[in-house]
């Protein structure tokens, strides 16, 4: 296993939150933030990547042979779940924005407040 | 017994998709007399669940996949007596908030009980679990509730804007949380708290397990809003519905903070303890104090009742903070009662709050000066709630209040009781200051200043009571009931440190979870001492003096008025870090975390 996967996941989370910092649109910071969480896909999917290893299913092939480990593959797609439903729920707000406000960038939003 | 905890997290789910399948036919009435049942049910059971539980460990694993040869793989609820006292208290809040808003204006039948069983479910759950991963999905699902909750109120900018810093602010945090798991994943090959505690027991402390533990620490930080990580929480309280602050305020920040706490003592300490220790409790001790007086400074300068009690909500997180922090059995003691004490005192102010904004639809206190006048049962409610959160002897916030007084002694750390005082007489001050300016019409009116901060909540409530409706006022005075009898019965002490005995106890946790269960027995705590009394009586004497001082600086001399006037002055640089802008919180938490992990990997590693 190489640390390159690793290397990738640190990219993508510091690029993704400086986006976050500096967005000027909504619907770009929440893209920022996808961006953010594709670092947690691609660092649990390198913990359980095995060298040469198959899928972990057994059928059809030994109980002894080499495979990745689920439990990490479980904990992706969980997240996938879990974060799509943030993320729909960030995206509905974004159009309510659009909607009632005529605007989604942030800072003109927090103006308006003023 | 053991299978209440898992159908304390399912029955209000299960509750909560019924609701949402029959929305079409459903009135209010309905779906407001079967949250409540929901709630009190959960209540029940979380409490049926405490006493199973007594001073040691109530086990349920899923599937039935129980530990085989001393290596737990299945995921299951470990319920020790501070979980699921905390998720009786949770259940108990969400009882009186869903009471609450039977008649809370702008309220929306079901989809609103739907949300508030979805949030209570997932904070419930989160006090039960015993599985890092579990948490981090019920963790979830409490965030995911809130934001919805939260910007419930969608036609306003500020609800909009509030829910979405919150959700974005989380959603980092959740982030962390998760890389934080998975790097421990990777070290241990464990998810289950007592697994990963059993194998760092043998491999011992790394730099990855360093790393793991300041990213799981910083998302729960975020979560209970220490400073730097406290900037979404203003926002989200100014603009969230009373019942839902009452929940926000009275648990949330809170649980955040037993996440810390549970996840240290479970699994971290084997790695961490004893050579960490120390460095681990400064720098817990640090934010907590920067965070507590931070919080009492800001709430000191705020106008906006609710903005108000969000930052005294963040001032007493950093107490908790402190007090947990400690990392000892009289630290989390303390703090569990006076999580209880306090978090019923906050809840009852937020509670009238709600009232003064269905009667009267304004929370800025200038606007309100002097119109709280008729509402003499409110008003007793805010006063006793301000006296009470200024730790008023012999109740339940003074009680916790000696108690971390007495575990920072015995740390040796003098200075400490002074100045939880101080912190204490200033979120004590700016409640009851408030209340003077509202319900007695003392100090300087402003006629003439209308605040933009009131504009995003006035239109909460379109149409005023005249009267407080009995289901509104019968919940704020059973907070004030609650916050009193924390205190009143001292054999509340004793049971709170019983349970943090267990709490702290990393081999019998282990035990109970792979069978062979150690007994553990009861355990008491020394009574509050003379200097006790002085600390916390000196507190409300502060409070009520900087109270005065802040209503009447005009009226008592020039230099009263320029010792006011500078301190608005200097607090005016903070508060305008508190912008609303996303980018700059998200900039604020990746500050943070990165100067917690360079303490940590400095300290622990």
């Amino acid at each position: 296993m190489s640390v390159y996967p690793y290397l990738i996941a640190v990219w993508l989370f510091g690029v993704g939150l400086w986006g976050v910092i500096n967005s000027r649109n909504y619907l770009h910071l929440i893209m920022c933030l996808m961006v953010v969480q594709a670092s947690t896909y691609v660092l649990l999917l390198s913990i359980g990547y095995v060298n040469h290893g198959t899928a972990p299913i057994y059928q059809g092939i030994s109980t002894k042979a080499l495979v990745v480990d689920p439990i990490v593959q479980a904990l992706t797609l969980t997240d996938v779940v879990v974060e799509a439903t943030v993320v729909a729920l960030l995206l509905g707000l974004v159009v309510q924005a659009s909607k009632r406000f005529g605007s989604i960038d942030p800072d003109a939003i927090v103006r308006m407040r003023d | 017994m053991s299978q209440l905890a898992p159908l304390a997290v399912a029955v209000p789910l299960v509750v909560a998709a019924v609701l949402g399948i029959g929305h079409a036919v459903l009135g209010r009435i309905v779906a407001d007399i079967v949250a409540v049942l929901t709630a009190a049910l959960t209540l029940v059971m979380t409490i049926l669940l405490l006493i199973h539980v007594g001073p040691g460990y109530s086990v349920y694993w899923f599937g039935g996949w129980h530990p085989r040869a001393g290596v737990a793989i299945g995921v299951a609820f470990q319920v020790g007596a501070i979980g699921a006292g905390l998720a009786a208290f949770v259940s108990l809040l969400m009882v009186l908030a869903l009471v609450y808003s039977t008649r809370f204006i702008g309220v929306q039948a079901p989809r609103y009980h739907m949300l508030m069983l979805t949030f209570m479910a997932g904070m419930v759950g989160f006090c039960l679990s015993g599985d890092l991963f579990n948490m981090f999905v019920l963790f979830e699902l409490m965030s995911v509730s809130a934001v919805a909750l939260i910007g419930y109120r969608i036609q306003q900018q500020s609800a909009l804007e509030g829910a979405l810093n919150f959700a974005v602010i989380n959603m980092i945090g959740a982030f962390l949380f998760l890389i934080g798991i998975g790097l421990v994943y990777a070290r241990t090959g464990a998810l289950n708290l007592a697994q990963i505690g059993a194998t760092l027991a043998h491999a011992g402390n790394d730099r990855v397990i360093v790393i793991a533990f300041t990213l799981i620490v910083s998302a729960f930080l975020i979560k209970a809003a220490v400073v730097p990580f406290h900037f979404w929480l203003s926002d989200a309280y100014a603009v969230a519905l009373a019942p839902v602050c009452l929940l926000l305020a009275g648990a949330m920040s809170e649980i955040g903070l037993y996440g810390i706490a549970r996840v240290y003592f479970s699994a971290f300490a084997p790695a961490i303890a004893p050579q960490g220790t120390s460095a681990l409790r400064t720098i817990l001790v640090a934010a907590g104090l920067i965070t507590a007086l931070g919080g009492a400074a800001m709430a000191l300068v705020e106008d906006h009742l609710k903005r108000m009690l969000a930052f005294v909500t963040i001032s007493f997180v950093g107490v908790f903070l402190f007090g947990a922090g400690l990392l000892s059995e009289d630290g989390v003691a303390g703090t569990s009662i006076y999580v209880l004490g306090d978090g019923f005192a906050k809840a009852l102010l937020f509670a009238c709050v709600g009232i003064l904004q269905n009667r009267l639809g304004a929370v800025g206190q200038r606007r309100l000066h002097g119109r709280g006048r008729p509402l003499c049962v409110i008003a007793a409610s805010f006063f006793a709630g301000g006296l009470l959160i200024s730790a008023l002897p012999p109740f339940g916030p003074f009680l916790g209040k000696s108690m971390i007084d007495d575990a920072a002694l015995k740390q040796g750390l003098d200075f400490v009781p002074p100045l939880l005082m101080i912190i204490s007489a200033l979120s004590g001050a700016a409640v009851l200051r408030a209340g003077a300016r509202v319900f007695l019409g003392w100090g300087e009116s402003h006629d003439e200043e209308r605040d933009s901060a009131d504009e995003e909540t006035s239109a909460e409530t379109e149409q005023l009571y005249d009267h407080t409706p009995a289901v509104m006022l019968i919940p704020t005075i059973a907070l004030l009931a609650g916050a009193i009898g924390v205190g009143a019965w001292y054999g509340m002490a004793d049971l709170a440190t019983t349970a943090a005995h267990t709490f702290v106890d990393v081999s019998a946790y282990r035990a109970a979870v792979f069978g062979g269960a150690r007994q553990l027995g009861a355990a008491s705590s020394a009574a509050p001492a003379w200097f006790d009394y002085v600390y916390c009586a000196g507190a409300v004497v502060l409070a009520v003096l900087i109270a005065a001082l802040g209503l009447f600086s005009r009226r008592i001399g020039a230099a009263a008025e320029r010792l006011v006037r500078a301190a608005h002055v200097g607090m005016e640089p903070i508060r305008r870090l508190h912008t609303g802008r996303v980018g700059d919180y998200a900039a604020a938490l990746a500050l943070g975390v990165g100067i917690l992990a360079a303490l940590m990997t400095l300290t622990l590693g």
